[in-house]
């Protein structure tokens, strides 16, 4: 999970990091009383979306008092950056200026540790840094065994070439930093710019950091960092079921279990459906190795509200769980579903007791249902019978 | 022969007694593994009983640790159910007894901790396989099962599987189920795993039995394309591929914590072209790629 640069920011305060005092506002009026309350002087209005360019796009300006945070904001909220909305906007103090550094600490996957990043050069897009100017950033591995401590916090210091009098400043910053990256089971914690200002204070100017969802269960603050309001409703409402569902832009309805499979009927339904007028799926969703009656119910009732769905296209391979439970399960769902149930339901088993599963669904005849004996010919199946709807 | 587990292994579950532990004991009981016991530290003394595959009852002992375990049963493979709080833990007391093999099952361990059991491990020395988090573990079909895969899908044969999908593994063996397998591995669909697709490439190509290999990938990290690369160094045998997630959208995750298309990086097409330029065919469908798998073996 991404965070807004302002609940990095929070997280930044919460674990000692320096930062600049700063308020989140939705309205323009709340933007002036935001910058009256950080003491009426100059400010940055800073829009608040998951994505860079924030400046280039005009999402970033400078107010001499409220009126004028008021007037930027205005301006800010709701404005389109690379398709994010505007919906807040962050009033920070200004800074001080006088040199712009960047620092990250990221799980490296390759190497299965973490990758600490520094330069002296911050402020451009890390990316244009590392192609351009790749000397200019220090890359150096951070063990998951001890982490950053002071020694690793001085190496990287060194590494990206800060003088002595400098590293003795950001070293400390960056313990804290890799504090917020540990406690908070971040994957990414990226400081970009962190400034040095004229009085020579390192502080965590805006930041990026991704949270590891998998750590909810010991992060009770995390749940409400999610931002509601960019969720489409359907992922909203599996979440609510506790389904694994993600929305996408298609016609036909899928519902697999395991998220291997799952991700590989969606591609499949995608080549059959080059052939049936460009239809595609519908979404993303794994119901797992359990697929009771009542998963199945309720993530045909998720897939159903799609309005977008023509037909449903179920890929289940028996594997633990029986043929004949997921048809069982199947038969139910309708039943509880009832005149919910309105698109055609094109399913594919396989696997362990498919024989007797098939049977169940053959004794219901149920009108919507259609048996397929293959993955690949039931995704043609659902993909015609989607474009025909 | 096989690779990572054979006949011969003594297998101990790490959290026995726990729901998902005790239905896949019996499980793997009854594909023939030999099950010598199990870990709960609550539960010490205590035994379960569960049916092997003659269908005569098995009382196996709950030990406290991993180390009384190994030193009592003679235990070499350890397969851990427990819940991802204490995952762990568990995964670090096995690499303190330096097992031989030990396969995490467990389904949503925060990667950090997944990150500090493999760095450990490797500061132990490397003494321990690790096979998962976030898997179906492992099957040399007709000997033994380590994990949740289906014993009953195929039996023995002369293809190996590696993959990082529990379902699509069980896929892929359906579909070749009349050729059969040596052994078939969940590496799991986590950022952060123990065996990688380039351990198992390697252990396939030296085992005698396995004549060629089949490779499963999906959107997320970098890892097909660095097998890619191992295959165009090291490996003589047939391999096929198949990638799943070409219509995953980017920055979303796709059921597996590990499953995403991060900007223009982990794409199955990405992953794809890599794994064809080192003359890997890939196929389009998991039907097709057992057609590719077919057309090699002659």
């Amino acid at each position: 999970m991404d965070l807004f640069e302002y609940q990095a920011r929070d997280l930044f305060e919460k674990h000692g990091v320096p930062v600049l005092k700063a308020l989140v506002a939705e309205t323009p009026e709340q933007a002036e009383a935001a910058a009256e309350q950080l003491g009426g002087g100059t400010v940055v209005v800073k829009s608040q979306v998951k994505i860079g360019g924030r400046g280039k796009a005009g999402g970033v300006k400078l107010a001499k008092n409220p009126q004028e945070a008021k007037a930027r904001a205005e301006e800010i909220l709701g404005l389109d950056i690379k398709g994010h909305i505007t919906r807040k906007v962050m009033i920070a103090q200004g800074a001080d200026i006088a040199e712009e550094y960047y620092f990250s600490v990221l799980l490296d996957r390759s190497n299965r540790t973490y990758l600490a990043m520094a330069s002296k050069e911050g402020g451009m897009e890390i990316e244009q840094l590392a192609e351009e100017r790749p000397e200019a950033l220090a890359k150096v591995p951070v063990s998951a065994l001890t982490g950053i401590d002071e020694a690793k916090a001085a190496e990287i210091a060194e590494a990206a070439g800060f003088d002595a009098e400098t590293a003795a400043k950001v070293a400390p910053v960056l313990q804290s930093l890799w504090t917020v990256f540990a406690e908070e089971d971040a994957t990414l914690v990226e400081v970009n710019p962190l400034v040095k200002t004229g009085d020579g204070e390192i502080i965590a100017l805006d930041g990026k950091v991704s949270l590891d969802e998998n750590a909810e269960f010991r992060q009770p603050g995390h749940a409400e960092l999610h931002d509601i309001d960019a969720t489409d409703p359907l992922e909203l409402k599996a979440k609510e079921l506790d389904l694994n569902y993600v929305k996408l832009d298609g016609e036909v309805g899928i519902i697999g279990n395991g998220a291997g499979l799952v991700m590989s009927t969606l591609d499949v339904v995608a080549y059959a459906g080059e052939g049936h007028g460009g239809v595609k799926p519908a979404n993303f969703l794994d119901i797992g190795g359990g697929a009771s009656a009542e998963v199945m119910a309720n993530g045909l009732s998720v897939i159903l509200s799609d309005s977008q769905v023509k037909s449903v296209f179920v890929n289940v391979f028996g594997g633990i769980t029986a043929c004949d439970a997921v048809a069982n399960g199947i038969v139910k769902a309708l039943e509880i579903l009832g005149d919910e149930a309105t698109k055609p339901l094109v399913v594919r088993l396989d696997g362990n007791n498919v024989e007797e599963g098939r049977r169940i669904l053959q004794d219901a005849a149920h009108p919507l249902v259609t048996l397929t004996e293959t993955m690949d010919g039931g995704a043609d199946k659902a993909a015609e019978l989607a474009a025909a709807n | 022969m096989s690779i990572f587990l054979n006949k011969d292994s003594r297998v101990i579950v790490q959290g026995i007694t726990g729901g998902e532990g005790s239905k896949h004991t019996a499980r793997m009981l009854a594909a023939g593994t030999a099950i010598v016991g199990g870990v709960n530290a609550r539960k010490v003394g205590t035994t379960v009983t569960h049916k092997d595959k003659d269908g005569n009852d098995v009382e196996l002992p709950v030990f406290g640790t991993v180390v009384e375990a190994m030193e009592t049963t003679g235990a070499d493979v350890s397969v851990a159910f427990v819940p991802p709080a204490f995952a762990k833990d568990a995964a670090k007391e096995a690499i303190d007894a330096e097992i031989g093999l030990l396969v995490v099952i467990t389904e949503g361990i925060p990667v950090q901790d997944s990150a500090e059991f493999w760095a450990y491990a490797q500061q132990k020395g490397g003494k321990t396989r690790i096979i998962g988090p976030n898997c179906p573990g492992i099957i040399t079909p007709e000997e033994a099962l380590a994990g949740i895969t289906p014993a009953n899908i195929t039996g023995k044969g002369p293809i190996g599987l590696v993959s990082k999908s529990g379902t699509l593994t069980y896929q892929m063996m359906y579909e070749l189920r009349d050729i059969g397998f040596s052994t078939a591995i969940g590496i799991g669909g986590d950022p952060v795993i123990g065996t990688t697709h380039i351990d198992a490439l390697e252990a396939f190509e030296a085992d005698p039995e396995t004549q060629a290999i089949v490779m499963i990938g999906e959107i997320g990290g970098d890892a097909e394309e660095r097998a890619a690369e191992f295959i165009k160094q090291n490996v003589t045998k047939p391999v096929v591929g198949y990638v799943a997630g070409f219509t995953a959208p980017e920055g979303k995750t796709m059921g597996h914590a590990g499953a995403i298309v991060s900007g223009s990086s982990g794409t199955a097409q990405a992953k794809k072209e890599a794994l064809e330029a080192a003359g890997v065919k890939v196929g389009k469908t998991p039907s097709e790629t057992a057609r590719l798998l077919r057309e090699l073996l002659g």
